[in-house]
This record gives structure tokens, sequence and C-alpha cells, in this order.
């Protein structure tokens, strides 16, 4: 058959799908107040919630590789039993509404939560509505995508060079952080980059975990969300800043993991 | 206190057991020959700790190091496919071994550019795995095994993954490295050749099992085993001696030799020892049969000829032969070995 021609019942919806896909985006770009951009983008609640977003998006990734690698290693190279169910575990948050996850939260880790209660009563430590409680709830719908992604990569290392390793005279701990973690690196590094993604658009979760406080616990998406009630010119503005970040992450990722064959 | 190795070697799998039992003296190379799946790796594996052990022992220099964990084994191992750590230099690699056994960051490189420099190496410290060519990878392999200074040196089929030409320089640079090495060195192979350049002693295993053992040259001379003759070229038989005339088991044919034996024996001769005539052969009836040609094909610049009918043999000839004789498959022709090239010696 010869490449490039395609049955017409294919092309129509494909260019549709397309066209669904590309043009909200582009509506963005040209319905944006370009003469007043400048003006927008300096005010100070566009600068704080970006600068939430960004910071809270980093220590939600922080906290996914730190829970999320280890996980991943048990996943792929684990003997336990269960290990399927464990995985499937994992991956709850993921095909889970993020209000749900939001809500979930709060019956653990809220005032009255089994565990919130415990950390307030001995540490007086309260989650929600904090901007800890931003990350947690982040890291919560974030943390599938950074676990998987690196979960695929180990299975993809021979054990064998493990093997190799151990008969060097190295550690379990040793072969692991200098050998598999290296090896595995660019698998992480795709991994955290959706998970920083994923945790840069969060919303439902976070407003229901975390609440819509201005520079406390406001994010970007929550503000585009609030501003389109009351100036829908500014929610152009502050979506037309997170498709930028996602567009450079996008081109960041497409040079190294995503290009295709 | 032995210096040396001994080990017994019971690892179970499924169907397959492998029962060995190896014994090495320091500063001997033994190797481990036999077909695919005939435990040789498993055997390697065992002994590096990387498989558990159902039953026995492995111990060195009198020392039982069979309950220590694999990194705390003095025990070096080159892979088969050298499992060079991609995103290390060469020097990284080699120094791995050291440092993790404790060496200071800086003596565990000097330690590593010395070994590279001894595999002939210089040079090509910061070389990356994938910028190294096959042989090159294997001595980077071999000198990170050296490195830790183990005293048992564990090759799998260090040469398989070479090209032919590449193969015989680094198997003359292995055989300098393992005379050197004051350890006990195993290595596994299935080419009969790497065995009998590398190794002292040649060990051979069948189906998890020991069939034969013993120096290079003496295997070659009296083989034990189909596959050990198969391997070394020879024709095998064995059967029934008295004096100097052995009844073949399952074959109508007498065989000749010129030392007198007694008993149960094998019988071994050359291929190029078989001579193939049109004519019944003179002389007496023994060391002769008609034999059908089951095959025909090129070796070197002879023509190997696969003999059927009462004995199982092959035949070298000349190519010439094969159109004087007609030796083409199912024609039938005379063979004959003299009792000078048969060697006879007890099962």
């Amino acid at each position: 058959m010869t490449r490039g021609r395609v049955p017409w019942p294919l092309v129509i919806p494909a260019a549709l799908g397309l066209a669904f896909l590309v043009l909200p985006p582009a509506g963005l770009v040209l319905r944006a107040p370009w003469s007043t951009l400048g003006a927008r983008l300096a005010e100070p609640q566009v600068l704080a919630a970006l600068r939430l977003s960004l910071v809270t998006a980093t220590l939600a990734t922080g906290l996914c590789l730190l829970l999320g690698v280890p996980l991943a290693w048990a996943l792929a190279r684990g003997g336990f039993r269960g290990r399927n169910l464990v995985r499937a575990l994992v991956t709850v948050p993921l095909v889970l509404p993020p209000v749900v996850g939001g809500v979930a939260l709060l019956t653990v880790l809220g005032r009255n939560g089994i565990v919130g209660r415990w950390l307030e009563a001995a540490f007086g430590v309260t989650l929600p509505f904090s901007t800890a409680g931003v990350v947690l709830a982040e890291a919560f719908v974030a943390m599938p995508f950074l676990v998987i992604s690196v979960e695929g990569a180990l299975r993809g290392v021979d054990p064998r060079y493990e093997e190799a390793a151990a008969t060097l005279g190295a550690s379990r701990w040793t072969i692991f952080r200098r050998v598999t973690l290296p090896m595995v690196a660019p698998g992480v590094a795709a991994g955290a980059i959706l998970c920083w993604a994923r945790a840069l658009g969060e919303f439902g979760a976070t407003i229901t975990f975390a609440g819509n406080f201005p520079g406390r616990t406001q994010t970007m998406p929550l503000a585009v969300y609030l501003a389109l009630e009351t100036d829908p010119q500014a929610a152009i503005v502050l979506s037309l800043v997170l498709l930028a970040v996602c567009t450079a992450i996008l081109a960041l990722l497409r040079d190294r993991w995503v290009s295709g064959p | 206190m032995t210096a040396g190795l001994q080990a017994r070697l019971v690892v179970r799998r499924g169907e397959f057991v492998l029962d060995l039992s190896l014994e090495a003296a320091a500063g001997e190379v033994v190797a481990l020959l036999g077909p695919n799946g005939a435990g040789k790796t498993t055997a390697l594996r065992a002994l590096a700790g990387l498989v558990p052990l159902a039953e026995g022992h492995v111990r060195l220099d009198g020392e039982p190091v069979h309950r220590l964990a694999v990194e705390r084994r003095p025990v070096g191992v080159v892979f088969q496919d050298y499992l060079l750590f991609p995103h290390m230099t060469a020097l990284d690699n080699v120094a791995f071994g050291p440092r993790c056994r404790g060496v200071p960051r800086r003596r565990a490189r000097r330690r590593a550019a010395e070994w590279l420099r001894r595999v002939g190496l210089e040079g090509h410290e910061d070389r990356r795995p994938r910028e190294l060519s096959g042989g090159q990878a294997q001595r980077v392999a071999l000198a990170r095994a050296l490195a830790v200074e183990p005293r048992l040196l564990l090759l799998d089929e260090p040469l398989a993954a070479l090209d032919a030409h590449t193969r015989s320089q680094i198997r003359s640079g292995l055989r300098r490295h393992l005379a050197d090495f004051a350890g006990v060195a195993i290595v596994v192979t299935h080419d009969p050749l790497d065995a009998m350049a590398l190794a002292d002693r040649l060990v051979v295993v069948e189906r998890g099992r020991l069939v034969q053992q013993g120096p290079p040259a003496e295997v070659a001379r009296r083989p034990r085993s189909d596959y050990v003759a198969r391997l070394v070229g020879v024709n095998l038989c064995r059967g029934r001696a008295e004096g100097r005339l052995i009844a073949l088991h399952g074959s109508p044919v007498r065989l000749e030799t010129d030392r007198p034996v007694q008993g149960e024996v094998f019988a071994a001769f050359a291929p190029s020892s078989v001579a193939l005539c049109a004519e019944r052969p003179e002389g007496g009836p023994h060391g002769r049969w008609r034999a059908r040609v089951e095959a025909v094909e090129r070796h070197g610049d002879r023509i190997r000829v696969e003999l059927g009918g009462p004995l199982q043999a092959s035949a070298d000839v000349a190519p010439a032969a094969v159109a004087e004789l007609g030796l083409v498959e199912g024609n039938e022709v005379w063979a004959r070995v003299e009792a000078a090239e048969v060697r006879a010696y007890p099962v």
C-alpha cells in the first residue's frame, strides 16, 4: 500500500479530531488581549498565583520522586505477592475524578480525618487549606504518572547489570544508587516532567482539599476559574501563561523522550 | 588449609538437576565444557552466589564461602556479554569494584588505570562502553573482574561475542592474563578451541553431570562421550575387547587395535584414518566393513563423508576420491581402519 493514501472515512474524522484539539488553544491565542497583556501579567495576584503554582508543582514532583521511585522499584524488582494488586492501587488516582481524590484526602488528612486529627493533636499540624495541602493534593493526583513511567524504565533494565554489580562487591543500596538509578535516569526525568505538568494543572483535588485562598492555596488553574466569573479577559491571560508553560515542557520532552519512530 | 577451590554444586530447577563436583588448585585454569543447556552457566552462577545451592558447598582456600552473599565472595566474574555499565567510562567501570570494597576514590581510580594498562587499553580510560569495540569491551570486563583481586575468577563464554579474527587475538591475550592469575580460574565455554587454548584441565559437563575431566590433550585423545568425540573430531564407539580384538556393541564390525586390552572399552579413531575404497580391501576380516554414504560435505581442504550402515563413522578423504569412488548419498563403499589407528581404552 502506498504510504500517505488514507481512505476518506479515516481522513475526515482525523482532520476533525486534529481541529478539535488544535482550535481551542489557537482561540486562546487569538482572543488574548495582547495590548494589555504586559500590564495584566504584572499584576501581583497573577504573579502570586504563578509563583505558587510553580513552587507547589515542583515540591509535589519532589515528593513524588522521593516516594514514587522506591515504589516503582518495589513494583519492578520486588518479589512480593499481590504485586499486581499494588500496581492497580497505585493507578487508582489516575482514573479517580480529582474532586473525589480531594474528598478522600479530607477524610484522611482533614482536621477530623483519621490521620489529620492525630497530626493536629501530636504536632499541631493542619494540612487542609494550607500550601502544604496544595502540594499533597497535587502529589496525590500526579504520582501515578511518575510511578508508571519509572517502573516501565526499570523493567527495561537488564537485571544482570545488577548481578554484575553485586559480584563486584556492591550492596543492594549501592547497586540501586550507582547502577540502576543512572540507567533509568531518562525514564525518571520523563516521569518527573509528566508528573510536574499534571501537578501544575491540578484543579479538583486542590480546590476540594486546600481551598482557594489567594497567595496561599490559589494556584493558576484556580485563579483561572475564579477570574472567569469576574474578569474573562484575565482568565484568558492566565490560561495563556499555563499554555505557554506546558508547551515549553512539551518541547523540552519532545526532543529526548516523546519523539516517535 | 587447602589452597584452591573445592566445590560440590547441586542446583535444581524443575526437571533439570545440576550435580557437579569441582576441584581446582590455585593458579589452575579449568574449562567447563559442554553443550548448550548442560548447566555450565548455572554452575558458574552458583559459584558466584547468583544461584542458591540446593545442596553442596564452595570452599576457597579451605574457607567455606557458599553462605556468603554475592557481594562478599572473593570472586570476580566476566559475563558473556560483559555487562559493562553503560553510563560509566571504562575507568569508572573498572574502579567500581574496588570502590565498593572500600578503596578510596583516588586509589581505586589509580588501580583501575593500572589494570586498563595491563590489558592494553591505555588511553581508553574515558571511553564509554558503547564507544569500545567488542574486543576492547571484553578486556575492560576482564580488567573489571580482576581489579577486585578475586581468589576465584569466573568467565562465562568470554570469547563467544567476538568475531573470528578478534577472537584469536583476544584468546591469546586472555591466555596470558589467566596464566598470570594467582587464584583459580574457571572458564565456561562450548567452544573446544577456546577450552583447549585456555585451560590446564577440561571438565566436560552434560545434562548437569560431569562426564569426563582431564588435561586437554588427554581428553582429546581419549574422549568418553559422543559429545566430546564430536567436539574433538574423532569417531568413538564402545565395545568389548579381548586381546587385540574389539567386538563393538550394536554392530557386527570388529575393530583391531595394536595394544592388547581386556573388557569394556572405548575405541577411538580419527576420520582421517578411515580409508574408503571401491573393492573389498585386502587382508584380514577385521576393521573393514561395507558402509553406506549418508552425507558428503567440505571440511577444509578435505571432504568429510558421513558413513552409515553397520558402523556410524566419519571419514575424511581427498576431493578426488568423491569422483573416483562415486561418493554420493545412498551409494555403498568399503571402509577400512588399520589397527595402528585405533586407540582402545577402558570405560
